[in-house]
């Protein structure tokens, strides 16, 4: 397998450095506080939120700080035929205490005694990268909830194939058997390094540079999040200025978007 | 900049699968041309001023490699597309493309047709994938016409469709053959380099193709060989059990019989002859259908022979240029694991074997770095007409007796009849005999010293080129010296003070093993091996390790060394030489007096050998005791202990094994070889072995124990016992038993096989157990279990390949594990990587195969080279009895042969009668072929129960093991070069034995006959008249009333009576009289010869002398003397009384003398 060709070229025409396509679409389940479709290219994700709500379980609320809950699935018809071998359980596992790392560190839960957020993701469709696709979703759909955060969360992988380090992997570079690090940042807060994975060993000097390129890619997904939520809430206001009694009726939803408004601002 | 385009594949291992892949298409790719205004001069690949620009098509690319690879041919654009269907079709074809557009020089510029905007075409419903490329390339084609008006760009392609599409949207293109000839008036050998016309030109109807003679052929198309069966039926058909699939193997000496490895058949299947063969070739992956049982064949138990090419692929098709039956007289260094003239799979029994024709070609295995050979010399009768300059049918002949002869089609015939070139295949349809090719390059003149190891290195595959400078700059710089950083190491052991030295063949440069020894104060002695330290110097992962683990191992040829590692590296600083100090990696260990080990450690080390010896003068150290310097007299312990280990080795049922190993001596100025001798092995030698064995056995179990799952091993498997059969067959023969259960009974009855009179019997024995044995191999101790590590030859649990580091690249690995092992460096990824592990191993085993073929070739051409200029009469034992001949092996040389009994054996010269050696190369094979080798058994009966051939007369009889010998000479050629023909005669056991070892030399001194047609009415005796010795006639009147015996020996019983003993020296027979007859008649004197010494003559043959025409004639014998020692009996009369062949004792001949002595005249 060659994946990248003698001039440059990736196996689905990228150049090394270049993220897939993204599209992003928010509020796309009315039953949800918050929910969001992410997709990277060929990965794509919904995430639901459901809260801040009261603690379900009595014996685990806490009275400093929220509760976050995190459910990750793959629906079966995500990967096509090609299906997973045993092992899914583990690595959904896995999956699951990445993402809900991530946002439990982005989430102020401190300002949330005693609640507790719930965080649903289905990947609907994968082809490399459904982590940091989930990451990005889940921080739109907590976004469209209007949950407090710190900072956006933006994540991305890169991966080191045939010595060179490539950007975003989809599933055909992913199974090349290289390594592959995926990172999360705080873009806002000095790119903070909020998640780091890797699998697969490299050396130190590749590590950084493949490191370095995929906090790069995170900025660039950072600010491609941005501007969907800008969109998103700018599309909510002037919904708002229409002033409609049907807007009003919409009910929590149309609520949530001032926050947000103010969210996003904060940015 | 991106944008996305969603587009659906399928397939994958016969499921089908819908394949969702993203394609982006981008506006930011290029023309790669200073033209084009939108270019950025940082994607220039072509020129600005080149004539045109040409776009090629996958099928150019795939086939027409040579005439881009041609320097003239420059400015090439390469569609993404093609690059793509190249990689998916031929690994080396696009690692060549790669390579071109890697090159600066060529400017060929890679198109990213299938990601560009403008030139990205959708597949069209109802168009084949095939279709959709060819439309994607003439896109791209027309993107860069319209891209660079005013510019000529040219879309190659052999596709006449293809073409005339490309004109309806304005793109102009030709076909391969076209260009050639447009660019002819530049560079005229760019039409040799075109691939044969490939079936779309032929369909074109030739528009204007006028050469070749492509229409001729085409009028008498005629099927040669079966259609192969459809790719569907043939995946079938082995699904269901019909067909079975198999790597083709054909016999490297016979390139008719061929063997497929089935395991759905359980052994292999014997193709036998063309036409079964169905075009299918060496290492193609072919399709095989059983025959019925009932023509199931046998291994041929005939020497390849013009007659057993005779029934072959309808010669009358094009009977003019049939291919020459393989050359039998041949000679070879074998391979252990080989039998001359067999195929290893054929060992094992003559009875009939499943027997197959191939049904289809699943997988061609053509070589794209081509076939070495040359042209095969036009007949006689056709010679003017090859003058002219137009392109013209020729017959190439492989020199790898495998490959079948290929049609090439050139204009430089003329120039190429006397060189050897390189020839790629191009395809084999069903209507030609041969497959067709085309010229690549041409080596250089044939019998060419330098040309030939060319062809050798070429036909192995071995890499000759130097060292790229990203190697080299991994070389530290020299003057490279151990600096105060090692020796502080707390790493490294400083063994500076230690006696070691090294003991290699003398010449030796790349010195990577040394040896010390010492007594300790308890009373053992520490035992030390020290090998190069190459990984401190070669590192995972860089240009040179990569180099070297392509190399695999450094090659030796007779005059040449190809090294696997930079020259400073091998001769200099990883080499242990004498006096300076070195880096090593040490094993040490303690051993008892009776050597056995009580302990073992590993370190890197500093070390100073105190000297390099070669084997001869250690052991002429350890031999001389009165040199009692530190030096020898640890040599002389290390000898002790080795033998020792040695003995406990066979002990445990090692194998004692020969081979026939022989050493030239080269001229150094001509740089011919001067002489040739078996390579002596000494008792230093074996020290050496047995030390190296020690610290392999080692470090094996070392390095297994650490990583179980990646040490590096070599292992010996177990040969399976019908792989013994031909040994057993000819040990049986003669009496002796081989027992092969085990490895230790086989080295019992090897022990035991020995005849008191024949010292060299053993030996002989012991090289052909060696070519029962399979070969070791290298693995990866993860993919196989522990008892399959065993090493079969030297009875060892584990083995690996420590010791020698600067030439091959096993033991770089093992080095490496080992560091891990001791926790001096972690284990580099990749050699947990079991994937890329599997390949490396895989190509160490081939590069290791094939580095001894190369080695053999050399010390073969070197024979040639050798044999060229002289010929030679050597002793040789027969190694196996065949019906129409025997094998020879000539130990001094080191090599073996056919010898056929018929006195018309394929090669002229080598025809007895004929006397002088080196026939002008006149007549090809074709004319002997047509001329018809005489039916091979007429004379002979073979009993293969007891490997002996007899002659119908009883007058010959030669069984396995006789010693006999050899005259060898060259045969010089224009077909297949240079061969040597073999002549033998038995010079029979028994002969020499009663004769004795006095009267050996003088045996072949006398000696001859001839028959050519009786030349006078000679009717007695007595009526001839002959020269004697000092050229004084004798009338043979003088011998009126004497029974004369033309030869040796009873003549002092009965001179008194009347008996003559006439000797006539000859040398036709061997050449075993060189001598002149003062020489002669001295050596006669010396042995008491009382008799008649005559002059010499030439007994067979149109020059031979009337004495033995009338004798041969009289005693109602007329076939040719057979060797020296035939006798006649001439009676008191003049009348003879009979004839008698080499073979019957002058003794037994006594009888019928005191006969004729007691009849009265």
């Amino acid at each position: 397998m060659e994946f990248v060709s003698p001039v440059g070229l990736r196996l689905d025409g990228r150049r090394p450095q270049e993220l897939r396509a993204m599209r992003a679409q928010l509020g796309v389940l009315a039953s949800a506080d918050g929910s969001a479709l992410f997709e990277m290219g060929n990965t794509k994700v919904l995430a639901a939120v459901f809260g801040p709500k009261p603690v379900e379980q009595r014996s685990r609320e806490d009275e400093k700080r929220a509760v976050v809950r995190c459910e990750y699935a793959m629906a079966a018809f995500s990967t096509g035929e090609r299906r997973r071998r045993g092992k899914a359980d583990r690595r959904a596992t896995e999956i699951t205490k990445a993402i809900r790392n991530t946002i439990e560190q982005t989430i102020l839960t401190e300002l949330l005694p005693r609640s507790q957020v719930d965080v649903y993701v289905q990947v609907l469709q994968a082809d490399g990268g459904t982590r940091c696709a989930c990451i990005n979703a889940a921080f739109l759909a907590l976004a469209a909830a209007a949950v407090p955060m710190c900072d956006m969360v933006a994540s991305c992988a890169a991966g080191y194939l045939e010595s060179t380090p490539l950007l975003d992997l989809n599933y055909t570079e992913d199974a090349g058997g290289g390594p592959d690090v995926a990172v999360a940042i705080h873009p806002n807060l000095g790119d903070r390094l909020v998640l780091l994975q890797q699998d697969s060993r490299l050396a130190v000097d590749t590590f950084e540079e493949v490191l370095e390129l995929a906090v790069a890619g995170c900025r660039k997904v950072a600010e491609f999040m941005r501007q969907t939520l800008l969109e998103h809430t700018q599309g909510l206001a002037a919904q708002r200025a229409a002033g409609d009694a049907a807007a009003e009726a919409a009910g929590g939803g149309g609520g949530g978007g001032s926050d947000e408004e103010l969210d996003a601002d904060d940015f | 900049m991106l944008q996305s385009k969603s587009f659906v594949k399928k397939t994958k291992k016969g499921k089908v699968l819908k394949v969702v892949r993203e394609h982006y298409l981008r506006d930011d790719i290029y023309s790669g041309s200073p033209l084009d205004p939108e270019c950025p001069d940082d994607q220039w690949r072509l020129s600005g001023e080149a004539a045109q620009y040409l776009v090629i098509d996958t099928n150019v690319a795939l086939h027409q490699m040579d005439v881009l690879e041609h320097a003239s041919v420059s400015d090439v654009v390469i569609p993404g597309v093609v690059l793509e269907e190249v990689k998916a079709r031929n690994a080396s074809t696009y690692a060549r493309l790669r390579g071109l557009a890697a090159n600066e020089a060529k400017r060929f510029f890679v198109f990213a047709n299938e990601h560009h905007r403008d030139t990205y075409v959708k597949q069209e419903p109802g168009e084949s994938p095939n279709d959709r490329n060819d439309r994607a390339i003439r896109v791209a084609a027309a993107w860069y016409a319209a891209r660079l008006p005013g510019h000529k760009v040219v879309l190659l392609t052999d596709d006449a469709d293809s073409r005339r599409k490309a004109g309806d949207m304005g793109v102009e293109a030709l076909s391969c053959a076209a260009y050639a000839r447009q660019r002819a008036g530049e560079a005229p050998e760019l039409q040799d380099l075109v691939a044969a016309a490939r079936e779309a030109e032929a369909a074109a109807g030739g528009s204007n193709e006028g050469g070749g003679g492509g229409k001729g052929r085409a009028a008498k198309r005629q099927r040669v060989y079966e259609e192969h069966r459809p790719m569907s039926d043939i995946t079938a058909g082995i699904k269901t059990g019909r067909y079975h699939q198999g790597t083709l193997r054909v016999n490297r000496f016979n390139g008719f019989e061929g063997w497929v490895g089935s395991e759905s058949v359980g052994q292999d299947i014997l193709i036998s002859g063309r036409v079964d063969m169905n075009r299918a070739m060496e290492g193609d992956v072919v399709a095989v259908e059983l025959l019925p049982e009932e023509l199931w064949k046998g291994a041929s138990n005939k020497l390849p022979s013009g007659a057993a090419a005779g029934g072959d692929a309808a010669p009358e098709l094009e009977g003019d240029e049939a291919e020459a039956a393989p050359d039998g007289a041949h000679i070879a260094q074998v391979d252990p694991g080989e039998h001359y003239g067999e195929d290893a799979a054929a060992a094992g029994g003559s009875g009939k074997r499943p027997t197959g024709k191939v049904v289809g070609v699943i997988r061609r295995n053509w070589r794209t770095r081509g076939y070495c050979g040359s042209l095969q010399p036009p007949k006689p009768g056709a010679l003017g007409r090859g003058s002219g300059n137009h392109t013209e049918s020729h017959l190439f002949m492989p020199v790898e007796r495998r490959f079948p002869y290929i049609r090439i089609h050139t204009r430089q015939a003329g120039t190429l009849a006397d060189k050897r070139i390189v020839v790629a295949i191009d395809s084999w349809e069903a209507d030609s005999l041969y497959p067709s090719g085309h010229y690549v390059r041409t080596l250089g003149a044939i019998g060419d010293k330098e040309t030939e190891t060319e062809v050798l290195l070429i036909e192995n595959d071995i890499n000759t080129s130097p060292f790229t400078a990203a190697v080299h700059a991994c070389v530290p710089p020299l003057p490279w010296r151990v600096t105060e950083a090692d020796t502080s190491d707390p790493q490294r052991a400083d063994l500076r003070h230690l006696p070691v030295c090294s003991v290699d063949p003398p010449g030796c440069k790349d010195i990577d093993d040394a040896l010390h020894v010492r007594r300790l104060p308890n009373g053992n002695f520490e035992l030390g091996v020290h090998i190069a330290d190459v990984t401190n110097f070669v590192h995972p992962d860089t240009a040179m390790d990569l180099e070297a683990s392509q190399r695999a191992t450094t090659v030796y040829l007779v005059q040449r060394r190809i090294d696997m590692l930079p020259k400073p590296l091998t001769e200099d600083i990883c080499s242990l030489r004498a006096e300076v100090e070195r880096l090593a990696f040490s094993v040490i260990w303690e051993v008892t007096p009776d050597a056995e080990v009580v302990s073992s450690q590993f370190t890197k080390s500093v070390i100073r050998s105190r000297a390099a010896l070669t084997y001869a003068e250690a052991q002429s150290r350890i031999d001389d005791a009165r040199l009692t310097d530190e030096l020898s007299t640890n040599l002389r312990t290390m000898n002790q202990l080795a033998k020792i280990l040695r003995r406990k080795r066979a002990d445990r049922g090692a194998l004692s094994l020969a081979s026939p190993e022989v050493k030239f001596e080269i001229d150094t100025e001509t740089h011919d070889p001067l002489d040739v001798g078996m390579y002596q092995v000494r008792e230093a030698n074996q020290m050496v072995e047995e030390m190296m064995l020690l610290a392999n056995c080692t470090v094996a179990q070392f390095t297994l124990k650490h990583f179980p799952a990646c040490a590096l091993l070599r292992r010996h498997p177990t040969p399976p016992p019908r792989q013994f059969e031909p040994l057993l067959r000819a040990a049986a023969a003669v009496g002796a038993s081989i027992d092969p259960s085990s490895s230790k009974s086989l080295a019992d009855s090897l022990d035991r096989a020995v005849r008191a009179d024949d010292p060299y019997f053993n030996k002989l024995i012991r090289i052909m157990a060696t070519r029962c044995m399979t070969q070791a191999v290298y693995l990866s101790s993860g993919e196989l279990s522990e008892p399959e590590y065993h090493h079969y030859g030297l009875a060892a649990p584990l083995y690996t390949h420590f010791t020698s580091p600067i030439r091959r690249y096993a033991d770089v690995i093992v080095h490496r594990v080992l560091m891990a092992a001791l926790g001096l460096r972690p284990l580099p990824d990749s050699l947990r990587d079991r994937e890329l592990m599997h390949g490396v191993v895989d190509n160490l085993n081939a590069r290791h195969r094939n580095t001894q073929m190369a080695g053999r070739a050399s010390v073969e051409l070197h024979t040639l080279i050798f044999f060229r200029s002289r010929q030679v009469v050597a002793d040789a034992r027969v190694t196996k009895v065949r019906s129409n001949g025997l094998i020879v092996f000539v130990p001094k040389y080191g090599i073996e042969g056919p010898v056929y009994l018929d006195d018309a054996p394929p090669a002229d010269g080598a025809n007895g009668a004929s006397g002088s050696s080196s026939s002008g190369g006149g007549v090809g094979g074709a004319a002997r072929r047509k001329g018809g080798a005489p039916p091979a058994d007429s004379n002979f009966v073979y009993d293969e129960e007891k490997q002996t051939v007899r002659s119908k007369d009883g007058a010959a009889h030669y069984t396995v093991f006789d010693k006999c010998a050899v005259r060898i000479s060259v045969e010089e050629s224009t077909t297949k070069g240079v061969q040597i023909a073999w002549k033998a005669q038995s010079r029979p056991r028994v002969l020499s034995v009663s004769v004795g070892a006095t009267a050996r030399r003088f045996s072949r001194a006398i000696m001859g006959m001839s028959f050519s047609a009786p030349s006078s009415g000679v009717t007695n005796y007595h009526q001839l008249s002959a020269l004697d010795i000092d050229k004084q006639n004798v009338d043979f009147k003088t011998l009126d009333g004497k029974v004369v015996l033309v030869f040796v020996v009873l003549h002092e019983k009965y001179a008194e009576q009347g008996l003559v003993i006439q000797a006539f020296p000859c040398n036709q027979f061997a050449f075993q009289e060189p001598g002149g007859n003062e020489e002669i008649k001295k050596f006669a004197a010396e042995h008491g010869f009382k008799g008649l010494l005559m002059d010499k003559i030439k007994v067979n043959g149109s020059g031979a002398s009337p004495v033995y025409d009338y004798l041969k004639v009289a005693s109602g014998d007329t076939s040719a003397i057979g060797w020296n020692f035939a006798k006649f009996l001439v009676r008191r009369d003049g009348t003879v009384f009979g004839r008698f062949g080499p073979r019957t004792s002058p003794c037994t001949l006594e009888p019928q003398i005191q006969e004729l002595l007691a009849a009265t005249h």
